[in-house]
């Protein structure tokens, strides 16, 4: 990962010093375990703050909304998915931006690996393919495959589909991976069952929208659970206004979510919503042979008709 | 104020007792992390926690109250007006409180209960609660305390403070609240004889020093409010901020709450829920134009509310307790250590030479 970090200083610096972007977009150094923090770097000099190392799990295309210098940004797979999204959606011009493809081999899930300790974790390290966790009177050497976020550890694609260039070689595809077995778990239960687990996995939301500003799908200037005038949705914790949330924000990334996990990882009490996204994703697989974020040519399934489009469920 | 020694075999038989004379609320293992939770007959709080993931501030301030019911159905009578919602204030004792959370209250008081205004839904919660505080043996390395006016064996706003020495549970009676909560546990007979004063203040002392972290806030006070709030770093600190509600909602000091009526067929209920400067509603105008319409704008009322405007008014420290929950569970990892240090050595003249 050093060398991840090294090179993508490397580039920013030399990017920023040609005049060929404005800024660049990556991470720093976090304060606590676990945790990097997303940041803007102005001039070659700043280049230093940039890491790379396996608690990058926020979705840095969040941060192109609005923006209109030229821009550097450093990208993993899914990031570089969620850029072609913002692409194909009008939200940025292709010429500007300089993608920094990074392949990836996942990022950890902080939220697993916290909960496996009684004690506080205070330090954590990662050396090839082994993550280092020490607290106060522990230490223990995991395996980095084994504490992935579920999202990555059913990604199939690490390597960046579009950009300029690449911290490195790219890493290997996994295949063969059952994307969608917790999602069939879901579709085989009874519809009182069904029920029954949505609203027991939905019991500790707070509401705090982390989720869906993490998002990078959620950029709308005002989001419908926002709206005020006429109000749709009730701001209070009542279930149906909490369900009518989660439901309708899905139903909005579909065909577009790229399941790079943003919204699990920013939940303050681990909901794994992407439980809802994925059901999606996989039906737009499914019907339509859809993956988001793969190509700038393609218009997605949702912004389109086709005469054979899938109209059985239309009875 | 007296020290009883509680022998840890009469635990349980003595929070048993509790339930007669209080409801009782404590800590819950809730799977990934605790929370505070009501305690049926037969639970016991379980101590088993560094801090509970969010604070104990919806005991007081819960996230959607209701305070107003109606009907706007004109053949009942009272239709068309306002009625209080009942509610159970009757006493609950808190077991297993951190120091943090009790003495958060009390800056959350200074808001809800003055000479002027006196919050009655806050007040009568508040005043319904005794609280059985859990002194820290080990503080999180997120934890600040010392330099935010608390600690980790901290006790204003607690009226009892339990310490656990391995063997049993000392208690220290802080209020007449707490007294009473000791009768009622039958855990008031057995006073500590050998010096239990003694046995805390070492047990404090070496809590306090695992708090490596420390925070300036000396010169915040004395700052140019405007030059503050005009300072430039405020762009760099706002840059990953998603604006999610998150530090807000899980901080015990944050007390933002906005006001909804909803309707259902002919009733109706008046209630608050919490809100946060994060949000884009939040003091969004009538008119549709917001003072605080940017998101560097939303992160700098968040500091400068609890770490300049809270200081000037109420002369009496920051509006942060030190309980580290919004260090850790912010998504982006902005720190309110990093962003204190930058606005106590801020200095204008520094920033841009004439
Ligand atoms: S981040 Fe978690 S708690 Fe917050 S709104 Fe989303 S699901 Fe709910
Ligand atoms: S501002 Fe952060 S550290 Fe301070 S009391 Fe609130 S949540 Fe705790
Ligand atoms: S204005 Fe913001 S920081 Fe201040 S109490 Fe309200 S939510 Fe908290
Ligand atoms: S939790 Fe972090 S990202 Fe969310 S509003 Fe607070 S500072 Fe911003």
């Amino acid at each position: 990962m050093i060398d991840y970090s090294e090179k993508i200083k490397e580039i920013s610096k030399r990017l920023l010093e040609e005049g060929r972007v404005d800024i660049v977009i990556g991470f720093k150094k976090g304060t606590v375990p676990m945790m990097n923090e997303p940041c803007l770097v102005k001039s070659s000099g700043e280049v230093e703050k940039f890491v790379w190392d396996s608690n990058c799990g926020i979705n840095l295309a969040n941060y192109l909304t609005g923006r209109n210098e030229k821009t550097g940004i450093v990208a993993k797979g899914c990031d570089s998915r969620n850029i072609v999204t913002h692409i194909i959606e009008n939200k940025i011009k292709r010429e500007q931006l300089y993608i920094i493809g990074v392949p990836c081999k996942g990022m950890i899930d902080k939220h697993r690996v916290a909960a496996m300790f009684d004690g506080e974790i205070k330090v954590v390290d990662e050396k090839d393919a082994k993550i280092i966790i020490k607290g106060e009177n522990f230490e223990k050497t995991l395996d980095k495959e084994s504490i992935l976020q579920s999202n990555c550890s059913i990604c199939i694609h690490r390597n960046p589909v579009l950009n300029d260039e690449l911290v490195a070689d790219p890493v290997e595809e996994q295949r063969d991976v059952d994307r969608y077995e917790d999602v069939r778990k879901i579709e085989t239960m009874k519809p009182q069952e069904k029920w029954q687990y949505f609203e027991d996995m939905l019991k500790p939301c707070i509401r705090c929208y982390a989720c869906r500003n993490a998002c990078p799908l959620c950029y709308c200037p005002t989001c419908f659970v926002d709206e005020h005038r006429p109000q749709w949705v009730g701001k209070s914790q009542d279930p149906t206004d909490l369900r009518t949330f989660h439901f309708l924000r899905a139903y909005h990334c579909a065909g577009r979510c790229t399941d790079c996990g943003a919204c699990e990882r920013a939940c303050p009490v681990g909901i794994p919503v992407r439980q809802f996204t994925k059901k999606l994703e996989k039906d737009c697989l499914e019907l339509f042979n859809w993956e988001a974020g793969m190509s700038l040519d393609v218009r997605p399934p949702l912004d389109t008709f086709r005469p054979d489009d899938p109209d059985d469920f239309i009875k | 104020m007296k020290i009883f020694k509680v022998d840890k075999q009469d635990w349980v038989a003595g929070v048993e007792k509790l339930f007669t004379a209080y409801r009782l609320v404590g800590p819950v293992n809730e799977g990934q992390f605790h929370n505070f939770k009501k305690l049926n007959k037969g639970e016991l709080p379980d101590f088993n926690f560094l801090n509970t993931r969010l604070s104990a501030k919806s005991l007081v301030h819960s996230q959607t109250e209701a305070m107003f019911e109606y009907s706007l159905d004109e053949n009942k009578e009272n239709h068309h007006i306002m009625v209080d919602v009942k509610k159970d204030y009757s006493s609950q004792a808190v077991i297993g409180i951190r120091p943090c959370d009790a003495k958060a209250f009390l800056l959350v008081k200074r808001n809800f209960d003055t000479s002027q205004y006196r919050d009655p839904y806050w007040i009568r919660a508040y005043e319904s609660l005794t609280l059985v505080g859990l002194a820290c043996h080990n503080p999180c390395s997120s934890c600040f305390c010392t330099t935010s006016g608390c600690g980790p064996f901290h006790e204003e706003g607690l009226d009892v403070l339990l310490v656990d020495t391995d063997d049993y549970y000392l208690a220290k009676i802080l209020t007449d609240k707490g007294k009473n909560f000791l009768i009622a546990s039958g855990w008031d007979t057995e006073t500590d004889a050998d010096g239990g004063d003694q046995k805390i203040e070492i047990m404090k002392k070496a809590a306090e020093e695992k708090i490596t972290v420390l925070i300036n806030t000396d010169k915040l006070k004395a700052k140019e409010t405007i030059a503050l709030y005009d300072a430039e770093f405020w762009e760099e600190v706002a840059f990953s901020c998603i604006n999610c509600g998150t530090c807000t909602y899980v901080c015990p000091t944050c007390w933002c709450f906005d006001i909804q009526d909803e309707t259902r067929g002919k009733s109706g209920i008046r209630m608050r829920n919490w809100d946060s400067c994060m949000f884009p509603l939040f003091t969004l105008h009538g008119s549709g134009h917001n003072p605080r319409g940017k998101k560097v704008q939303r992160v700098r009322q968040r500091f400068m509310h609890k770490l300049k405007y809270y200081v000037e008014k109420y002369d009496n420290g920051i509006q942060c307790v030190g309980c580290g929950r919004c260090v850790n569970l912010c998504p982006v990892n902005i720190d309110i250590r990093r962003v204190c240090e930058l606005m106590n050595a801020y200095d204008p003249q520094l920033e841009c030479p004439a």
